[in-house]
């Protein structure tokens, strides 16, 4: 692989993967709903 | 807004049990065929490692503020896409019935497709398309003849078909939480396993790096072409389950109190991590199949069917274990668009139990019975594929992308809903929605997608689509595409049933509102 498509391939990879990761840090910092145990009823 | 009133909503309308839910199913909606077999070569013909920048740019600013839109409505008015349409501003329910249309006629096709992945994945175990794999798809399996509509049936597609709705319709009767929740807590991180390891195979092919060059080697020069930004917009835009209804049905299952926006964060930059990833695999296996035939990778690369159908298996032909290639590939096709047709159909469920009020049972059958019939009717006979060209194409061009720039245009200028939704979504959100927001979504988002219906209109009206008979593309081309406008606006002309409210429930931040009030 040339290094320019090394280069492009390791930046595509931390901006999407590494935003993801971030995604989900900033996700896991926000409570979560109680769960819902009545739609085992439904549905 | 308390919990009691929440659990009457789940048990009467269905629920997603947790957020987590919730997000594995969005995602399993998101990811798709298209992020298999449309996103890699769409990345390598518009700039290969230069595309990342107008696909990012197009992720930002026209595609997470497009799922932040869909998630406001559905979430706030607690409904299908009629009924939130109808709940946002009296007038509106058309748009949603429009949406419905679309998805319908999008499950009929959307089946066919996985039901040849199916019967690829066992023909990989024993590499049934022999040395002519382009000859075996047209000829041997799906017995295509000339253009037209042809009523002979294909056994060897209807069989997968008919198995492919049974599974679907089970899902769908199962209900929301133990149907299509249950079958994404399952499927979604089996297709994330299941496609890693094929890429871990694929790397290790003779040629990946060949392949890989030719995907990210970057063209700068490509940037300055507006058909770059254009394909990088509709790549987001297509891939993400935007704009059609789904995104709005899925959020209003979700609790009131959920953060939504980071929800959103997390399913849009999934989707595209597993487009990444797809991106790796499939131009890995495309250099060992370059490399293999003493070819370039242009020679070879390719997208949609003929990718899958016709390229993987000359890979699985030719690579080591390429059975197990196989196996992995086609599973990972069956498994995406299982979890992305259960979206589509349950748009539509969703719709006519809100309008009929009607339980879950009946309102699956009474929409997936008819659905599977079509189904078979045109997509298991020897003229299947034509039709099924000409329906995607002219459905995704003239009807999602021409109902989300409406609906758009509409939201931000007509109903100025914005502050309204973004008030809401800040309520428990993550993700401040501010002023960046409306901007994106009454002027950026709506302009980049007018541009391609646009380019993609004229195009259609100058040469016929793939030089198909014109009396084709007029009936199920653009005859399909005006036919969902109109059904979907005759569709509003049926009353509400009387107990059904045409209010929004009282939302998490009005309900605070009243508590600061008090």
């Amino acid at each position: 692989m040339s290094t320019g498509a090394i280069v492009m391939m390791l930046l595509a990879m931390l901006v999407i993967w590494g935003g993801l990761a971030l995604a989900i840090v900033n996700l896991s910092r926000s409570k979560d709903t109680p769960r819902v145990d009545e739609v085992r009823r439904d549905l | 807004m308390s919990e009691q009133v929440h659990h009457e909503e789940a048990k009467t309308r269905g629920a997603f049990s947790s957020r987590r839910v919730f997000i594995f199913a969005a995602i399993g909606s998101a990811v798709g065929l298209g992020n298999i077999w449309r996103f890699p070569y769409v990345a390598y013909e518009n700039g290969g490692g230069a595309f990342i920048l107008p696909y990012l740019v197009a992720l930002l600013t026209a595609g997470i503020p497009f799922l932040f839109l869909d998630y406001a409505i559905g979430h706030r008015n607690r409904g299908s896409a009629p009924l939130s349409f109808a709940r946002l501003r009296g007038g509106a329910e058309g748009l949603g019935w429009w949406q419905v249309g679309i998805c319908f006629m999008i499950a009929v096709y959307y089946a066919a497709v996985i039901a040849w992945a199916v019967r690829y994945t066992f023909f990989s175990i024993d590499k049934a398309w022999g040395s002519d794999p382009e000859g075996f798809f047209f000829g041997d399996f799906l017995q295509a003849g000339d253009p037209g509509v042809q009523a002979n049936l294909v056994p060897g597609v209807l069989i997968p078909l008919v198995i492919v709705w049974v599974a679907v319709i089970a899902v769908m009767v199962a209900g929301v939480q133990k149907g299509i929740g249950a079958l994404s807590l399952v499927f979604i991180p089996l297709l994330f396993l299941a496609f890693g390891v094929l890429v871990v195979q694929a790397l290790f092919l003779d040629g990946a790096g060949q392949g890989l060059d030719a995907l990210f080697t970057p063209d700068w020069g490509a940037l300055s072409e507006p058909g770059v930004w254009g394909a990088a917009f509709g790549q987001i835009f297509f891939s993400l389950s935007i704009g059609f209804g789904i995104m709005i049905t899925y959020s209003s299952y979700v609790h009131r109190d959920t953060d939504m926006s980071g929800s959103g964060a997390v399913v849009g930059f999934s989707n595209s991590g597993f487009e990444l990833l797809a991106g790796i695999g499939v131009f890995a296996a495309l250099g060992f199949m370059a490399q293999a035939n003493g070819v370039e990778v242009s020679e070879v690369a390719s997208d949609g069917i003929g990718l899958a159908f016709i390229a993987f298996p000359t890979i699985i032909s030719e690579a080591p274990a390429g059975a197990f290639i196989g196996v992995l590939f086609f599973g990972s096709l069956v498994i995406a668009g299982l979890t992305s047709l259960v979206s589509v159909i349950e748009v539509v469920i969703s719709a006519v139990r809100d309008k009929f009020e009607m339980s879950r049972v009946g309102a699956s059958l009474a929409v997936s019975v008819p659905c599977m019939l079509i189904s078979l009717v045109f997509f298991s006979t020897t003229s299947g594929i034509f039709v099924l060209d000409i329906v995607d194409h002219f459905i995704n061009q003239f009807g999602i992308l021409l109902v989300a720039v409406v609906s758009m245009l509409l939201i931000s200028w007509g109903f100025r809903a914005l502050p309204l939704l973004a008030d809401h979504l800040n309520h428990n959100g993550s993700v401040h929605i501010g002023t960046w927001w409306r901007v994106l979504i009454s002027v950026v988002a709506p302009a980049a997608l007018a541009y391609i219906l646009i380019e993609g209109f004229i195009t259609d009206v100058e040469t016929a689509y793939e030089g198909y008979p014109q009396w084709m593309l007029l009936t199920f081309g653009w005859g399909a595409a005006a036919a969902v406008v109109v059904l979907g606006f005759l569709a509003t002309t049926i009353p509400w049933r009387s107990e059904t409210s045409m209010e929004a429930p009282p939302s998490a931040a009005d309900a605070a509102d009243t508590r600061g009030g008090n």
